[in-house]
């Protein structure tokens, strides 16, 4: 039949199993570089070491999957068959299919188990530990405000019903609590090396609050109190991101993180005029 | 070649080889209700999430959905005697229930606007909260569906069919009547 | 008791409406589908053009579409509540007005009776009103972008608050509203077809063609409709909720003390996270509704180009199966950094993991299935072949999403975007390529350009790579979603010239998709004519003619004899037999 014709030695052997083969070669070029914003915190190496493993284990993965591919294409595509043909028993078939569930049960099952069920706890399950610095940031359509608590150790209460443009908190002034609270707006100061506990709030819609650096990642839910917290580990100034569609802003919604040595945070916080 | 002979049956022969068991518009009815069963699953889940906020306030029960039970209970039975009767070759009596069924229901949704009239007397209207809410908008749905329901048992009345059609609709209809008894004890005794 | 369908199998409509508006007919409706899915893939593509315009050279004057979007580009800069609503309507028209119409909608419906030796479907009125409503749910989707302030902008899964509250952004205004609307008369669409589908596959099959001897494209389209008429239903209920918290002052998603536009909103006790739960439900399962068909078409069209059955036919079913249950119970893995509980999420991070392993069967038989075989490079076999690879790509990177603690650095990145589009922009897009250029001789009588078509298959397999292959990797450097401009970041500047090669890449794989289309009408009129088995296939569908009468078979049902991969029998002199073809002698002479 005219509309059937086939070549022998189709051009589309050599290049379909190329193609298949340069997918694995532009892989792992991807795979080897240096992806990550360097890592700024204690449980980002946990989070680090999944990525690393999963790009390996997973990259193998992709790199044979491909490589079988194109070869089976090369040797078996052409109009000759190549030995007569053997349907292979239902047996087969079932021992074959072993191989993708054990490799993946590993592979993907294992490293949640393994590797990522601790880190996450130690994320999400474990109390923040007593010498934390204590940190409230609300989050608005489309700045950060965040707050300290100030020598009482105590912050002031907010209340929706008094928000208005020049208190963005809805704060009490007058409550003795509010009288040493700090207010910065889309700047955070932490200390090297210390706990940092997060109280994280929205005021208007979801926003979430996306330390790249530090590899966190918390959405801001309004009329929730999210609470995590993080240690980091290097000195410098990071940015703050938002990582939830909050609206027209949602792009440039940048924060700073500020992480100092520990005298210099002290002098830091010393140096802020609280609210009055 | 023998290979390449087909073997031909004539048209309107339609036998599949699998007999289905149950008739074509049985199954598609059972899919459809599976569908509207999760309909309500899905309000449920809504349901069992929003109470757990402290701003659950329960309405008031009010006493008409009793009485709307009850009719849309006797709907049903209604409907069972004329599925009997048309079983038993009898469509002139069977088509007499129909139209007693389709009564009961139309007093049940009247009675289900009545419910909500009796809301409004006491100043509970759909926003005032959540439960209000679900209460309204769970009635209206459920309504709607009996609403086709009731275009339904119409239907059969304008124009007489065979016991099948008859079948499907009052399956639909003891389905929203059971939906019913679930919404009822959903929002006001669990 | 057994029933004849209500089709009257030899008086062929008349008339152009009663033949090709207002048809029963199946084959005609799935073109309806079929010729409306390439539409809104214009439409939708075009958006992801504009949107890949703006990320590749953001605050640039573009004058040309300053005079096409008046509003959206006023003075030649895209604003960012147009960005915006193209990134939401970009979503929503693709996966459920482009893909579910062609797929389900449109092979579906031309496939089904065909492929069970069936006349039509179980209700072919229902059918045609399943069209004829899914019309106005796609105009209605079209007709947002010309309400005030806009078309709806809170992306395609639309959380609450941002599309519950109007004043968060212009696209929840009316936009959001006829959304909603559209949805609620796609669902209804949808809940047609699928009960039409499953109502035929169970019931209409011809004499012989038991449950084990329908092609996968069959048993992946019925195993997709039933998991779409029960995964649905939750996200109206959502739905309805979100339009009453609009419009109604309820508060099913909104809690107290929000301040909006200067002023607090009375709502409260409502949480954004029931929206999420709900929507998910759907949105998990939804991706596995269009994947499914996808393979099916993929695993029904490998034997035809390899002479031989796919590999691990039953393991591949078990899979399937599979799949489709564990997809019900895994969607809080979109909502692990949500402020679900962290417990939650383990066990939706285990569900998700489990996940994996039916899928790696699925991937590993179809690249098995080459082996031993005689291949055959035509076009549908290439996109066939180019299938497997972004499964294959595509759901190992989902691996890294589905455990939550590397989810925790991914989220809401550009590897989510990379991943997604692999799995419900690629291998779906693939399946569907591949099946249009196999049967579209069945369809119209006429072969598609197989020259044209394979430079399509090139374009399209390097375009997309280009495209979304490099998404992986910004996302591990962080890149959000849904930005309108990546310029006010320092951590993000060194991904500058990977987005630009991005859209570069997807302005070519855009183009290719215009050759697609001169193709697919010109081969529709001029193409070289096709008989009934241009691919010698022995699937039931390549026993009518090309394209098949009204009533499909003639004056006679087919009967079928043997599964539908019977290739390369050992005993044979044809390199396959048909699945009407009567055994010789009993059950011997076939696979099966």
């Amino acid at each position: 039949m005219a509309n059937n014709v086939v070549r022998k030695r189709p051009l589309h052997r050599i290049l379909l199993a190329a193609g298949m083969w340069l997918i694995p070669v532009v892989a792992v070029i991807f795979g080897a570089g240096n992806w990550l914003p360097p890592l700024a915190s204690e449980h980002g190496a946990g989070i680090d070491g999944i990525l690393r493993y999963l790009l390996i284990t997973v990259g193998a993965l992709l790199v044979i999957g491909h490589l079988v591919l194109g070869y089976f294409i090369l040797r078996f595509g052409g109009q000759e068959r190549v030995g007569p043909f053997r349907m292979p028993s239902a047996r087969t078939e079932r021992m074959w299919s072993l191989v993708p569930v054990v490799i993946l049960a590993l592979v993907a099952e294992g490293g949640v188990l393994v590797l990522g069920l601790p880190v996450w706890d130690k994320f999400y399950a474990s109390a923040a530990p007593a010498d934390s610095v204590v940190i409230e940031v609300t989050a608005e359509q489309f700045a950060w405000n965040v707050r300290y608590s100030g020598p009482d150790g105590k912050f002031g209460p907010t209340d929706p019903k008094r928000i208005t443009l020049n208190e963005p908190l809805g704060l009490d002034r007058s409550d003795p609590a509010t009288k040493d609270d700090i207010l910065v707006l889309n700047e955070i100061w932490v200390p090297l090396g210390l706990p940092v506990q997060i109280l994280l709030r929205s005021k208007d819609t979801l926003h979430s609050f996306f330390l790249p650096n530090f590899r966190v990642k918390q959405d801001a839910v309004p009329g929730m109190n999210i609470q995590f917290w993080f240690v980091p580990t290097k000195v410098g100034t990071f940015e703050l991101a938002c990582a939830e569609l909050c609206g027209l802003g949602h792009f440039e919604m940048r924060g700073l993180f500020h992480v100092l040595p520990r005298e210099e945070f002290q002098k830091w916080l010393s140096e802020q005029s609280p609210a009055q | 070649m023998a290979l390449m002979q087909e073997e031909v049956i004539r048209a309107g022969d339609s036998e599949s080889q699998w007999s289905p068991a149950l008739d074509n518009r049985l199954v598609g009815l059972w899919a459809f209700l599976a569908t509207v069963a999760m309909l309500f699953a899905g309000f449920t889940s809504a349901v069992l999430v929003r109470r757990t906020s402290p701003d659950w306030q329960p309405i008031p029960l009010p006493g008409i959905l009793w009485m709307n039970t009850i009719l849309l209970i006797a709907s049903s039975m209604a409907l069972e005697r004329a599925r009997a009767l048309a079983g038993q070759e009898r469509p002139r009596e069977a088509r007499g229930w129909v139209l007693a069924a389709a009564l009961l229901g139309f007093l049940f949704l009247s009675g289900q606007v009545g419910a909500w009239q009796q809301l409004r007397a006491l100043g509970i209207f759909l926003p005032s909260n959540p439960h209000s809410s679900f209460f309204y908008i769970l009635t209206g749905v459920h309504g709607a569906h009996l609403l086709g329901g009731l275009f339904g048992l119409g239907y059969l009345l304008v124009r007489p069919r065979r016991a099948a059609a008859l079948n499907l609709w009052a399956t639909y209809w003891h389905f929203l009547g059971g939906l019913w008894l679930y919404l009822f004890v959903m929002l006001f005794v669990v | 008791m057994l029933t004849a369908p209500e089709i009257d199998p030899v008086h062929a409509p008349t008339g152009f409406i009663r033949r090709y508006i207002f048809s029963t007919d199946h084959k005609v409706i799935g073109m309806q589908y079929l010729l409306t899915a390439m539409f809104m893939a214009l439409v939708a593509g075009a958006l992801a053009m504009l949107m890949r315009l703006q990320l590749a050279w953001p605050g640039q004057k573009w004058p040309l579409l300053a005079r096409i979007f008046p509003d959206g580009m006023a003075g030649g800069v895209m604003k960012p509540e147009f960005y915006l609503s193209l990134i939401t309507m970009h979503g929503t028209l693709m996966v459920f007005f482009v893909i579910s119409f062609a797929l389900l909608g449109g092979f579906g419906n031309f496939l089904i009776p065909l492929q069970i030796g069936a006349r039509d479907m179980a209700y072919p009125f229902l059918n045609m009103l399943s069209y004829w409503t899914a019309v106005p749910a796609s105009l209605i989707m079209l007709a947002s972008f010309f309400v005030e302030g806009g078309a709806a902008s809170a992306g395609w899964t639309s959380y609450p608050p941002l599309s519950a509250v109007r004043e968060a952004v212009p696209g929840s205004q009316w936009g959001q509203t006829l959304w909603i609307l559209g949805m609620a008369i796609f669902i209804a669409s949808f809940t047609m077809g699928g009960l039409n589908f499953v109502v035929t596959i169970l019931n209409e099959r011809t004499k012989g063609m038991t449950m084990m001897r329908l092609p996968m494209t069959i048993w992946t389209l019925f195993i997709a409709s039933a998991l779409g008429l029960l995964a649905f239903p939750p996200l109206t209920a959502a739905a309805i909720l979100l339009l009453f918290d609009r419009h109604f002052g309820t508060s099913f998603y909104l809690p107290a003390g929000m301040f909006f536009g200067n002023k607090l909103l009375p709502h409260a006790g409502g949480t954004p996270l029931l929206w999420q739960h709900l929507f998910w439900f759907l949105g998990h399962p939804e991706v596995y509704v269009l994947l499914l068909p996808a393979l099916g078409v993929v695993l029904d069209i490998l034997p035809a180009f390899t002479r031989k059955p796919i590999f691990g036919h039953r393991m591949t079913m078990y899979s399937l199966w599979t799949i489709a249950v564990l997809s019900m119970i895994v969607w809080g893995h979109h909502m692990y950094v949500s402020g679900m509980s962290p417990y939650v999420g383990e066990f939706f991070a285990i569900g998700t993991m489990a996940i994996t392993l039916p899928s790696a069967i699925i991937g590993m038989n179809m690249i098995a299935s080459l082996w031993g075989g005689t291949l055959r490079f035509r076009t549908p076999m290439l996109f066939a072949i180019g299938a497997i690879s972004l499964f294959g790509t595509g759901g190992l990177g989902g691996i890294f999403l589905g455990n939550a603690t590397s989810d925790i650095h991914l989220h809401d990145t550009y590897f989510v975007v990379g991943h997604f589009h692999y799995m419900i922009g690629g291998v779906t897009l693939f399946g569907l390529l591949a099946g249009v250029y196999y049967w579209f001789p069945k369809m119209f009588g006429r072969m598609l350009n197989e020259s044209w078509g394979k430079v399509h298959f090139w374009v399209t397999l390097v375009g997309f790579y280009s495209v979304f292959f490099g998404m992986h990797f910004i996302g591990l450097g962080g890149q959000p979603r849904r930005y309108y401009d990546f310029t006010k970041f320092e951590f993000l500047k060194p991904f500058t010239e990977m987005n630009l090669f991005i859209s570069i890449a997807a302005f070519v794989l855009g183009a290719a998709q215009l050759l697609f289309l001169l193709n697919f009408f010109w081969s529709w009129f001029r193409g070289t004519k096709a008989d009934s088995n241009p691919w010698q296939a022995a699937t039931l569908e390549w026993s009518a003619a090309s394209p098949p009468p009204h009533d499909n078979w003639g004056e006679k049902l087919p009967v079928v004899h043997r599964w539908p991969y019977d290739y390369s029998l050992p005993e044979a002199t044809e390199d396959y037999a048909p699945q009407i073809a009567a055994p010789a002698g009993g059950r011997s002479g076939s696979w099966r």
